[in-house]
């Protein structure tokens, strides 16, 4: 039996890969306790591409989110993600696809009774063969350029500010190197200079290309115009408008002017 | 169907659903097992306690009752094989699963339970990681050893506490008391009882883990998941004793 592909070894997307979409959700209605969330949502994520989804609180974003991860099912429509069919697939059958990408939590989702070097090595020690020293290698080398210390090594999250969590939580999104990284609310809940820090962690990150692709959810207008290619615009269940953060930040529709002036819909 | 009548099919359903994916996912990597191990020490040592105390006063208790009444026939010599059966066969699986499956499936409740709030369970399953395998299935595997461990010992020290009042409030020889617990209590007393422990160890396990994973409510939520667990554990071991009881009478 061949062994199991180790990640940690995947090479980044080279010319030549598939040119497909990297996220594709088609006709997606989800509602919850019979409130519709999402209606009918069109939805494509470009490969090599920073996409963010921007939308009010209570808007679907992280539903979005979700629904691209498998981490919960559409009631009707089609999502690919990586080029797969997740719509239909079993919690088994995701788990491949999941492999491929990293998610990045709202509040970070560290494993609380885990150090920070544990929770950086999880991925490690779950999907990948490598040597202690080699996992030591990556997980430090991971948290030096999330802007992390050695120092905080030992330390359990509970110790951690909101920001370093994020950082951690950054670092264990990235160290099998994926070829999908999803954000929710990056700077969510952080005081404006972490929330700056955490701009700039992801404004490099896609500069030295940590991961091919990314999608994040934000309600931060500023982030998203520092990092994104493309900006979409969440808006009654469904996508108002794509585009880069210039023409979003111009548009001539009447809903998303309203929502960039901050208006309520 | 009503709210109510759809609630207890859905939990009984996901009970169910979590049951059947525990069973497809039993055979875990190598390194998971001391996942295994370590859910030893935590359902097994740290419950030595909790199971001796209520084993040895349970003895004691049943002794004291049995002798009196006994008596009153000329017939406490007996007391030692009442207990002896009372024990192995009921007594001792029971009130160790009840007592020690309260604690260890409200412990599991809240520890999944808290991992469903903080997104740990979410966050697992985004690095690809079969959560059923990696959660619940050392449990559930730990379980098998340690109930069965934990109700033979507490069969024994609860026999020893028998032995307590029958020896020394009673007046009943020793030999006597063991003698006759041997020459009346055969092996399957004993294998119905710790064969008990097995399927108590299970369903304790997966009434704990259910109730984690489908918590709702955030930290309110939490405390009513797990409250609810350690009546439904008590419960379920009573109705289950009921039936494994036919099951191995038949057997």
């Amino acid at each position: 039996m061949a062994p199991p592909e180790d990640p940690a070894s995947r090479e980044p997307a080279r010319p030549g890969a598939p040119a497909g979409p990297a996220v594709s959700l088609e006709g997606i209605w989800k509602a919850f306790t019979g409130a519709p969330v999402l209606r009918g949502l069109d939805f494509e994520v470009p490969r090599q591409n920073t996409v963010t989804v921007m939308g009010g609180s209570g808007s679907g974003k992280t539903v979005l989110l979700r629904l691209t991860a498998g981490l919960i099912k559409p009631d009707r429509g089609r999502i690919e993600t990586l080029g797969v069919d997740i719509t239909p697939l079993r919690e088994e059958a995701l788990l491949p696809v999941r492999r491929r990408m990293g998610f990045v939590f709202q509040g970070a989702a560290l494993f609380d009774s885990l150090t920070v070097y544990e929770n950086v090595a999880y991925p490690l020690r779950e999907h990948a063969t490598l040597s202690e020293d080699e996992v030591a290698e990556r997980v430090h080398r991971l948290l030096a350029r999330v802007g992390l210390r050695d120092a905080v090594d030992a330390k359990l999250p509970a110790e951690l500010s909101g920001g370093m969590r994020k950082r951690v939580g950054i670092a264990r999104a990235l160290v099998l190197a994926p070829e999908l990284v999803l954000y929710d609310e990056p700077t969510a809940g952080l005081d404006p200079t972490n929330a700056r820090l955490i701009t700039e962690l992801v404004e490099s990150l896609k500069a030295e290309g940590a991961s091919e692709t990314a999608l994040i959810v934000t309600h931060d207008l500023d982030f998203a115009q520092s990092v994104s290619d493309l900006i979409a615009v969440l808006i009654g269940g469904r996508i108002a408008q794509v585009g880069p953060p210039e023409a979003i930040r111009h548009s001539t529709l009447p809903e998303v002017q309203a929502f960039m002036a901050g208006k309520a819909p | 169907m009503g709210p109510r009548a759809q609630h207890i099919a859905a939990y009984w359903g996901g009970l169910a659903l979590l049951t059947w994916e525990v069973f497809r996912n039993a055979w875990l990597p190598r390194r998971y097992l001391p996942l295994v191990v370590a859910e030893f020490d935590g359902m097994g040592v740290r419950s030595l306690v909790v199971a001796g105390t209520a084993a040895i006063f349970t003895g004691m208790v049943f002794a004291l009752q049995s002798a009196v009444y006994l008596s009153r026939f000329g017939a406490d010599l007996y007391v030692g094989p009442l207990v002896g059966l009372s024990v192995l066969r009921e007594l001792g699986p029971v009130l160790t699963a009840i007592l020690v499956g309260g604690k260890v499936a409200s412990g599991i409740t809240a520890e999944l339970g808290s991992m469903k709030v903080t997104e740990q369970i979410d966050a697992l399953r985004a690095i690809g990681v079969n959560y059923v395998k990696r959660l619940i299935v050392p449990r559930v595997l730990a379980a098998l050893f340690v109930f069965p461990l934990l109700t033979a010992l507490a069969d024994f020290i609860a026999l020893v506490g028998g032995m307590l009042i029958a020896v020394f409030e009673r007046r009943i020889d020793v030999y006597l008391y063991w003698n006759t617990i041997f020459y009346w209590v055969i092996i399957r007393d004993l294998v119905t009882g710790v064969g008990k422990s097995f399927f108590f160890g299970v369903i304790v396990t997966l009434i704990g883990a259910h109730n984690g994973l489908a918590m709702t409510g955030g930290t309110e939520g939490l405390g009513r998941a797990t409250t609810a667990t350690v009546v439904q554990v008590s419960v379920a071991v009573i109705i289950a004793d009921f039936f494994l009881t036919k099951l191995f009478l038949l057997l």
